[in-house]
């Protein structure tokens, strides 16, 4: 007993210095992440709603009187009683996979011309990383006016073309490939500059001894340009599937907040759920479980498989 | 067939050069046309986004309106208020568990490291019904502590990790350095290394003011009286269910993204030097 309390004691001498420098961080997601995350995944194991949680109205108040019901909820979504867990996962991911592969691409693109040497190089840069600079929110309302059916850019200049104008934000499968293009608009600097960041990170020796043994631009491309990228794609990658999956601003602010929609991902319908109608804030915690579960699995997968390439090469 | 002359490294026919700068004069258009138009848009008065296509009709009006009319100053400071908060605090703290996580091994080190990469996997639709009632408890909510928190709590993540990789590419000699003068690791840290990672604390900074600047689904449930509401709040009053107030909208929209970018344009020379460094050793 008394060792474990020595060495406890040795412990906090050696390192109480970094637990102290930790501990405002540690507070700060304990509180506002961790506690809030049990409190969810408890609420996901019940059936409240708006109708039987604790209140206070006035002077009364109501007790809770929402129940335990084990792995119901979980059950209803997953063995598509509920209708629309699956269908809505097949859009978030595709829509995840469209908008991360259009980054990754037209970045990685920008940033090989942007390495090179150009004339007016920072301007471009400038310019490209734009839309970086403007908050989501006004991208996305911007761009929901230049796609308005009736007066918009889009439309405008599809009539200049002789061309019927299109319901961009209307039509399901138009509202998707719109969605996409706001967000790839969004989301493209940020790939940009850290891929940028990674080339101009490899070292130039590399390239100029690859020309020296004869390889042609391409052969360079794909074996000192790709390979050098690695350590940077890994983690732009798995960052940008994460917030993509999760993008929630650019969904609900685009395809408006109304009516059930087809273009709706799994983070909007949850944030519906407990929003909007008869708040049902079960059912909205065991989306954002399933959503978490499903990013986590992802995650881990992604990292072993990055780990096994290193090995193999 | 001639075998193409071989050129010195670095320069390139002139085709080449032509479909270089096509290229990116494309690409640049793409990404300055919704800026410019809105823009334009904004200066059309109230009317003018019906001819989006017109070069007639411009004036200040819209401004006027949304300045003297309506509550957007007062969003616009809260905005302010809850960024700079957030961005502050924010950055302070992810600094300091950053460094203790890139300098020190101590038990929890790489569970908190896990910590970082995870959190930032969290659907907030998981966290935002529990959070409600927290701050409900607290009495923070329609207040600015609370969102400041709530932001710092969405930020903090990506920024520690961020940091950690940043205060990885400085060379510990500096803190050798520093101990052998005297100086307490905090010491160390703040009067040695947070100077010298300016580039990074730039990328973090920007990255916590703009994320709080724009975000939606916190604000709009937490901020319920329209005296505290943030501007990403206040903008959707303008285009709601009943009314369509679009060329409001523009003029709006150009005065929220004039501090976002004047913060980008400071913070941008840093963004490459800073997202390389800690970027790549996640």
């Amino acid at each position: 007993m008394s060792s474990i309390v020595t060495r406890a004691r040795r412990s906090f001498d050696t390192h109480w210095y970094a637990w102290a420098m930790v501990l405002p961080v540690v507070v700060v997601l304990a509180v506002l992440v961790g506690y809030p995350l049990g409190r969810g995944i408890y609420l996901s194991f019940t059936d409240a709603n708006e109708a039987n949680v604790g209140r206070t109205i006035g002077v009364n108040h109501i007790a809770s009187t929402y129940k335990f019901v084990g792995l119901d909820n979980y059950w209803k979504v997953l063995s598509g009683q509920e209708g629309h867990f699956y269908s809505r996962l097949t859009w978030t991911v595709v829509w995840t996979a469209a908008c991360v592969f259009l980054h990754y691409a037209i970045g990685l693109g920008l940033a090989l011309l942007l390495n090179r040497q150009v004339r007016f190089r920072a301007l471009y840069r400038v310019l490209l990383i734009l839309p970086w600079a403007v908050p989501a929110f006004v991208a996305t309302f911007s761009w929901r006016l230049m796609f308005n059916e009736k007066y918009g850019i889009f439309n405008a200049f599809l009539g200049k073309l002789g061309m019927g104008s299109m319901d961009w934000l209307g039509d399901s499968t138009l509202q998707k490939v719109s969605a996409v293009a706001v967000n790839v608009w969004l989301g493209v600097p940020f790939m940009m500059v850290a891929i940028l960041g990674g080339l101009q990170a490899i070292p130039s020796e590399l390239h100029e001894a690859a020309e020296m043994d004869g390889a042609s631009p391409w052969q360079r491309f794909r074996h000192v340009t790709l390979p050098g990228l690695r350590p940077v794609s890994g983690t732009v990658i798995l960052l940008g599937v994460i917030w993509t999956f999760n993008m929630f601003q650019v969904i609900y602010l685009l395809i408006g907040q109304g009516a059930s929609s087809e273009s709706e991902i799994l983070v909007t319908y949850s944030y519906r759920l407990a929003f909007q109608g008869v708040r049902d804030y079960a059912g909205s915690a065991t989306y954002g479980i399933l959503i978490l579960s499903l990013l986590l699995v992802f995650a881990v997968f992604y990292r072993r498989l990055l780990a096994r390439q290193e090995a193999a090469r | 067939m001639s075998t193409p002359k071989p050129r010195p490294r670095g320069t390139r026919s002139r085709g080449a050069s032509a479909a270089l700068h096509t290229v990116l004069i494309a690409a640049s258009a793409v990404s300055v046309f919704p800026v410019l138009f809105i823009v334009f848009l904004s200066l059309r008065g109230r009317d003018g986004w019906q001819e989006p296509t017109r070069f007639v009709g411009f004036d200040l009006s819209n401004y006027r309106h949304i300045l003297g009319q309506t509550k957007f100053l007062t969003w616009f400071g809260n905005s302010l208020v809850v960024a700079l908060g957030a961005t502050v605090i924010g950055v302070l703290i992810s600094a300091s568990a950053g460094y203790a996580v890139s300098r020190m091994r101590f038990p929890g080190h790489r569970p908190l490291m896990w910590t970082f990469l995870v959190v930032q996997m969290f659907p907030m639709a998981v966290l935002i019904v529990p959070l409600y009632n927290i701050l409900g408890q607290l009495e923070l909510l329609d207040s600015y502590g609370g969102l400041i928190l709530t932001y710092c709590s969405v930020s903090v993540p990506f920024c520690a990790w961020m940091l950690k990789g940043y205060f990885d590419s400085i060379p510990t000699e500096i803190d050798e350095a520093g101990r052998v003068d005297g100086l307490t690791p905090f010491g160390t840290f703040w009067r040695l290394i947070m100077p010298l990672a300016r580039p990074g604390l730039a990328v973090t900074g920007f990255y916590s003011f703009i994320t709080a600047w724009g975000e939606v689904a916190f604000a709009s449930q937490f901020m319920s009286s329209e005296e505290h509401y943030t501007l990403a709040v206040g903008l959707q009053t303008f285009v709601g269910q009943q009314k369509a107030e679009w060329g409001l909208m523009t003029a709006a929209a150009v005065l929220i993204t004039v501090p976002a970018g004047a913060i980008f344009f400071l913070a941008q020379r840093h963004l490459v030097a800073g997202l390389t460094a800690g970027g790549t050793k996640g």
